[in-house]
């Protein structure tokens, strides 16, 4: 009994705010980019539900939402960790041995090519191409703090701090 | 006319008027530039290269987006667009998955044709190695990626017409595909299954689902006995698949090549089509008496149907409770005929030839299915899959003598033939309830207001001193603009005819492959035809019509026979689609599914009580294996409620608890 009124209320007031993002933008299907950006700073990513109920409300397909969500790199529509690394594997960091880097977050944190999220939601692993920091190869950035040189060891270290103060936490 | 411009083209002048863009000019002077993605009917898309041309002083363009001016000098052949146009076949091929001998579309497939035309003898680009699974989910359609050639054509059919959206482009670049959302099945999403996407598909990534080889089962089993129904747009539709042309009527040659296959008994939906005015002719009439609900919108398309259950529930009490005349005749072919014919009920199968995808959905519901599980219309196949069984035999149709219909399921007036265009329902049920309160014989039986091509017609018409208001559309995106006029008062009329596709059947998604506005019209022309040389012209004259009413029907339309054998109900679907938490899951095979929606600015206290009373009630009476229980959550007050099963709507069921236990007891007796 307890569990069905908590998880009801969970879903209308997750809703809730959800209406007040569709409130702000004049339920206008044209700013369904700034919608779904806006539900993705809250939710951390796009789910199923989400998507669905965004399409209803602004009486536009389901199938359009998911194919604009799918259509940017940007929206997520699996939920993200709580920090998100990105690893720069673009020509420059690549040469600079930013696999050994990769290779040491995919041990530490279990993760894979089709994995990139820690089952307890505290990590989300990005790969991109380029960060546009190429001097500083190879770079790794945590939580958007840029970390240029990086080597194995001192991103172990970084990961093992947040651990460590997620866990005081 | 003094409006009249010219341009050249390949050194020839061409006049325009107001033709929207350069490709329409050049096809008017006689040259088909090859296209995918550009239809008239449909907004422009310019996605597929193909109708390049060069436009002296402007470079090379594409001639669907591209605006005639005065005096422009086009070139629609040149070495350069000619290696543009075949290094984009080559590409599309080398992504294409080329089982062409064993494909539906195979001959009437723009790929196969284009690559022809243009003469690619080889694909100099790696193949494709990675294959999509094919989508077989849906009972009316078939859905293959690897032959899709991104030309969104279906995209923007199921979007602009139908105002759907089914299926839309999803991911990018090189992963970009056309899919449903959440690449979910077609059976699963809020697909209607008029199969227009596979009428405007130039290749066969979206085809009619296959039934032809479940007849040919039933044709080689000593044990069936197989009898047939043709629907009205079948007869203008079919011939144009063997070379006749457009609009000609080949119903008797049809009938002929059926009794070729091996079919017992040929039949005309057309019988059922009569049936069905006398049953909506009459609810529309005591509707009318009776200050029922109005106004009365019609039920035979089963596209329009799923599309109300789907998007306006709250509009199902106006939906006449007719089943459509397939339906119709399943129902009766399959109590009348075993005793006629001398066979079991379970050896008559019950084939249907239908100008529609969504028929085959419609016979595969379980309210059309007898306790046996069986299904009163056995096998629904189209005009095109009738096209190819005959062209196995090796028959060409414009040789066959005509022959009659069997009788007396073959007997109909011309009112049950013009159901095939947009229009002729609402005319035939016109012929019958003028006639009726007016108490006299109907002089004039041509309703002209209510016929033709236009997207919405409407009439007012005086009937025994009062005013009849009426209105027919066609394609789903109108029905859509008209029923939110009613809602909000704009519009206001007795008797609504919807039609899912252009034209009404006789465009349905499982006519002959490439249908244009002026087959179109022609179509149409050959079924008005059909109607006026038939020397019965009101279903109310159909004599065994009336006959089978009174063996069969309880005597009279409306007689609770009647109800029970020529009507249905409807199904609330609206909530295939909304956000949906799990709150309970039973665990039995079969279960009750309950849903109930919220709306989410209504606040949550009154919601929250709800469910715990819906689930305290199912805990008590120990139904928790046997059910799901489900919150959705919707931002439109109108469609907040709980559904049981489907089956049973309770709304404010807060005020209405005792509605809601006996619903549940129900569905969960019904499992």
């Amino acid at each position: 009994m307890q569990e069905t009124n908590e998880k009801t209320q969970e879903m209308i007031h997750h809703l809730e705010a959800v209406n007040e993002i569709l409130e702000r933008n004049n339920n206008d299907p044209s700013r369904l980019i700034p919608i779904l950006q806006q539900i993705q700073e809250m939710d951390k990513y796009l789910s199923k539900d989400v998507i669905s109920y965004v399409a209803t409300a602004l009486d536009v397909p389901a199938s359009h939402v998911y194919g604009v969500a799918t259509f940017y790199a940007h929206f997520s529509l699996n939920p993200k960790g709580k920090h998100i690394i990105r690893l720069c594997d673009g020509t420059a960091c690549h040469v600079k041995k930013s696999h050994g880097i990769l290779n040491m977050l995919y041990k530490k944190l279990d993760l894979n090519d089709e994995v990139h999220t820690t089952k307890d939601l505290m990590f989300t692993l990005e790969l991109v191409s380029c960060l546009g920091a190429c001097g500083l190869a190879p770079v790794m950035v945590l939580d958007d703090v840029v970390y240029g040189q990086s080597t194995p060891e001192k991103a172990e270290a970084l990961i093992d701090e947040i651990i460590a103060k997620e866990k005081e936490n | 006319m003094s409006d009249v411009k010219k341009i050249v083209v390949n050194g020839r002048e061409v006049e325009f008027s107001n033709e929207r863009n350069l490709l329409e000019v050049i096809r008017k002077a006689g040259i088909e530039i090859p296209t995918f993605c550009y239809h008239s009917e449909l907004s422009i898309y310019g996605a597929c290269r193909l109708c390049l041309v060069l436009v002296e002083g402007r470079g090379i363009m594409a001639a669907c987006s591209t605006a005639p001016a005065e005096g422009m000098v086009i070139h629609t052949d040149t070495k350069e667009i000619r290696n543009m146009r075949k290094i984009s076949v080559e590409l599309l091929l080398a992504n294409h998955n080329l089982e062409c001998p064993t494909c539906i579309r195979s001959s009437s497939c723009e790929l196969q044709n284009l690559a022809r035309r243009l003469g690619v003898e080889e694909i100099r680009y790696k193949k494709r190695t990675n294959m999509e699974p094919v989508d077989k989910s849906s009972p009316s359609l078939e859905r293959d990626p690897n032959k899709c050639v991104l030309c969104g054509d279906c995209v923007r059919v199921c979007k602009e017409l139908q105002g759907i959206g089914a299926i839309d482009f999803e991911n990018r670049g090189s992963n970009a595909k056309v899919a449903p959302a959440f690449n979910a099945n077609l059976a699963d999403v809020e697909c209607v299954n008029c199969g227009q996407c596979a009428a405007v598909c130039p290749t066969g990534a979206i085809v009619p689902k296959q039934d032809g080889q479940r007849v040919w089962d039933a044709l080689y089993d000593p044990t069936k006995t197989v009898v047939v129904q043709i629907a009205p747009a079948v007869r203008v539709g079919l011939g144009e698949y063997f070379g006749l042309p457009a609009g000609e009527n080949v119903a008797g040659k049809l009938v002929a090549a059926l009794k070729l296959m091996g079919f017992k008994y040929v039949y005309d939906t057309c019988f059922a089509a009569d049936m069905t005015i006398f049953e909506e002719a009459t609810e529309f009439i005591d509707r009318v008496a009776n200050n029922g609900v109005l106004p009365l919108f019609t039920s035979c398309c089963p596209a329009w149907v799923r599309y109300a259950e789907v998007y306006f529930p709250e509009m199902l009490p106006n939906v006449s409770s007719c089943r459509s005349p397939q339906a119709m005749f399943g129902s009766v072919a399959k109590k009348v005929l075993p005793e006629q014919l001398g066979c079991k009920r379970e050896d008559l199968v019950v084939v249907s030839i239908m100008p529609c995808t969504a028929k085959k959905y419609e016979a595969a519901l379980d309210k059309f299915k007898d306790e046996n599980g069986i299904p009163e219309t056995d096998i629904v196949i189209t005009t095109g899959e009738v096209g190819r069984m005959i062209s196995s035999l090796g028959i060409k149709l414009g040789n066959l003598e005509p022959e009659a219909f069997d009788m007396p399921m073959g007997f109909s007036t011309g009112a049950g033939v013009i159901f095939g265009a947009t229009g002729g329902v609402m005319e035939a049920a016109l012929r019958y309830a003028v006639e009726k309160l007016e108490k006299k014989p109907l002089q004039n039986v041509e309703f002209r207001a209510v016929r033709g091509l236009d997207t919405l017609k409407e009439a007012t018409l005086e009937v025994a001193g009062m005013q009849v208001k009426v209105a027919v559309v066609y394609g789903l995106a109108n029905a859509k603009k008209l029923i939110n006029d009613i809602k909000s008062g704009k519009a206001d009329y007795h008797f609504v005819e919807v039609m899912a596709c252009p034209g009404g059947c006789i465009s349905g998604g499982g006519q002959t492959i490439g249908v244009t506005p002026a087959k179109r019209e022609k179509r149409m022309r050959g079924l008005y035809i059909a109607d006026k040389s038939n020397q019965l012209q009101k279903s109310q004259d159909n004599y065994l019509v009336e006959q089978c009413y009174q063996e069969h029907l309880g005597g009279a339309p409306g007689s609770h026979e009647a109800h029970h054998m020529l009507h249905t109900h409807y199904q609330n679907r609206s909530q295939l689609f909304d956000a949906k938490y799990p709150i309970m899951r039973g665990t039995d095979a079969k279960r009750a599914m309950i849903t109930a929606t919220i709306c989410t600015t209504a606040g949550s206290e009154a919601a929250k009580t709800l469910l715990n009373q819906i689930r305290e009630y199912v805990i008590e009476k120990e139904y928790t294996s046997k059910v799901d229980l489900d919150a959705a959550c919707t931002l439109n007050a109108d469609v907040a409620g709980i559904v049981v099963a489907g089956e049973f709507e309770v709304a404010d069921a807060a005020q209405n608890l005792e509605a809601l236990k006996s619903a549940i007891d129900s569905a969960v007796a019904a499992l």
